[in-house]
């Protein structure tokens, strides 16, 4: 018999309209794989009651042959999204115990099409993180063996802190974790800088940001509002594209949030890319650039070429100053939204004799490290005789990165080709040092996106000499995430998808 | 650019985050290693460059002036620390 976690979530859905499964069965399957694999700290809550109450609705919908484009299928969601009742705390402390008493439209929009909840992932704390090691529900551990490591050896380590083992990626680590080890379908997560992409890059599965204002932040811990997008994680182009479709779509409680109806993304998985223009961009071709990172880079090119798309190289003269406004902007506009959490509404409080120390001595205990730095950097650039220098200087190089990509777009490119990320997944703790440029720096490949609001899918394409998975990332038009659904599945088809690890935890 | 210690006292106190004397000297060191990241923007050409407002261009939209919330004072203080006969309870700010 089939194991249901071994299915994606298309063949999941296959066979519960055909009634060959059904979705107890799946759920179940779901909680007992999540009950062993504990040790990796992908979920911070499991909602199993839930989850089969869902199932079971599902399954009834099901016999009357009703039911939505996701029913009964067993997803995560990450911690950032309000879910009604369920714990959310974008895995900060300062949101300790917060339930919330509404529904973020993303996950409404999931359970409407009749996705079953298994519980709340793990993150990096307010999104603000790379490797998931900003949590205060503590690090995630890829699901993937460092090189030459022996079951045992990491098993260990598992018990050890998870010192030495790898990182699944961040901030939506708990998620990609989670859908490489099969614990899940599929992941709800967000990228504001590259949170999205770069996990799905460490862990050898398929992630997109969509265009800003496809989905609705309604109900999201807002990290940074102009930068922030919802998006799936999964483990193929077709089963990323079901999930997006169900995720996206208008919502009047986000004035940001597009009006445009949603296409059935997945009649574009299996279209012919044949005609489109490829860009290849030479800047972002780095001084020092990993050689495997390279060659992934020009072998996608030529799998694409091959595809029947022309690949032409093409100039974004701006790309070195988007990771610089980025820790400017992200930071302004974190400063701003996280002024929320004050020991009074919701979440933790300190006492303090009047109600600056009260804010102060709060913050200070509820809010790590992380975000604290950005929190504190986010103040100064806003603040009096600085705003002109950083902010607003930032914005307008934004408006640069911007015209960058509108130039190359109006010359006929349809998608742009990119690495993912420098480097392949790097090990829990490995990037603890002084300087928090160093992790930053993670982010050099997928951040413009943010800043030019444009959709960007990272996919599979191969692995590293040491056996750990490599991505590409293609850039698309304004709400155009068809095309590079397409292309994607042309990059999964020449790769092969990523034989995920079996498990050993 | 660069901050002194007086700089990240005064900075953290607008932020309302507390840090003690021992961690100062160590936020600035961070601090200032990222607004040195950021000094490479100085040499950039914004002249005559709008700074961005609407990262995807679009119009607000209006909706009519009309109530669609409200009445809902007990789940707005489902999570507060501290409440007292339907209000947020804070320390006495008016002397």
């Amino acid at each position: 018999m089939t194991d249901p976690t071994s299915l994606t979530l298309a063949e999941a859905r296959d066979r519960l309209k055909s009634r060959a499964m059904s979705s107890r069965e799946i759920t179940k399957a779901h909680l007992e794989a999540i009950e062993r694999a504990k040790a990796l700290n992908a979920f911070v809550a499991v909602t199993a009651d839930k989850a089969l109450a869902m199932a079971e609705a599902s399954d009834v919908r099901l016999a009357r042959r009703e039911g939505g484009p996701l029913e009964g299928l067993p997803i995560g969601v990450k911690d950032l999204y309000a879910t009604r009742g369920v714990h959310t705390q974008a895995c900060s402390h300062i949101l300790d115990g917060f339930k919330p008493t509404y529904e973020s439209t993303v996950t409404a929009h999931l359970w409407r099409d009749g996705a079953v909840m298994l519980g709340k992932l793990n993150m990096d704390e307010f999104a603000m993180g790379s490797s998931n090691e900003t949590s205060y529900y503590g690090p995630v551990a890829s699901p993937w063996l460092p090189p030459n490591w022996s079951r045992d050896q990491a098993r260990a380590a598992l018990m050890d802190g998870k010192r030495g083992l790898l990182s699944p990626g961040g901030s939506s680590g708990g998620s990609s974790a989670a859908v490489a080890a099969r614990l899940c379908l599929a992941a709800t997560a967000s990228d504001t800088g590259g949170s999205i992409r770069q996990p799905a890059a460490f862990t050898g599965i398929v992630g997109i940001k969509p265009t800003y204002g496809r989905c609705s932040r309604w109900g999201m811990v807002a990290f940074a509002s102009s930068l922030d997008q919802a998006g799936p994680l999964a483990r193929t182009v077709r089963d990323a594209a079901i999930m997006l479709r169900s995720m996206a779509g208008p919502d009047p409680k986000d004035s940001t949030c597009s009006p445009d109806p949603v296409p059935d993304y997945e009649t574009a998985v299996g279209r012919s890319v044949k005609g489109l223009t490829i860009g290849v961009p030479r800047e972002y071709r780095l001084e020092g650039m990993n050689a495997e990172i390279e060659a992934l880079w020009a072998e996608g090119a030529e799998w694409l070429r091959e595809a029947g798309a022309n690949v032409v190289e093409v100039s974004l003269p701006n790309t070195r100053h988007a990771l610089p406004a980025y820790y400017i902007v992200a930071p302004a506009e974190a400063s701003s939204n996280l002024a929320r959490y004050d020991g009074v509404r919701y979440g933790l409080r300190q006492p303090g004799a009047d109600i600056v120390e009260l804010y102060e001595k709060t913050r200070a205990s509820g809010f790590g490290a992380e975000v604290r730095r950005r929190l504190m950097i986010g103040t100064y650039v806003l603040s009096a005789g600085y705003y002109d220098a950083y902010y607003v200087r930032a914005q307008k190089i934004r408006t640069l990165i911007k015209r960058d990509f509108e130039r190359v777009f109006a010359d006929g490119v349809d998608a742009i080709l990119t690495p993912a990320t420098p480097s392949a997944a790097f090990g829990i703790g490995e990037k603890s040092s002084a300087d928090p440029v160093e992790m930053y720096l993670n982010d050099v490949f997928t951040v413009t996106v943010n800043m030019a609001g444009l959709p960007g899918i990272v996919a599979p394409a191969g692995l590293s000499s040491e056996g750990l998975p490599l991505g590409l990332q293609l850039i698309g038009r304004p709400f155009d995430e068809e095309t590079l659904f397409s292309l994607a599945e042309a990059i999964e088809q020449s790769a092969g998808r990523a034989k995920l690890p079996e498990a050993w935890w | 650019m660069s901050v002194d210690l007086s700089a990240v006292r005064r900075i953290a106190h607008l932020a309302r985050i507390e840090v003690t004397e021992a961690e100062t000297p160590h936020l600035q060191g961070e601090i200032n290693a990222i607004l040195k990241f950021v000094e490479a923007l100085d040499a950039v050409d914004v002249d005559g460059v709008e700074p961005m407002t609407s990262v995807i261009p679009m119009r607000l939209p209006m909706r009519e002036d009309v109530v669609t919330d409200g009445g809902i004072a007990p789940l707005v203080l489902a999570n507060a620390p501290m409440t007292e006969d339907g209000f947020f309870v804070v320390p006495k700010v008016i002397e």
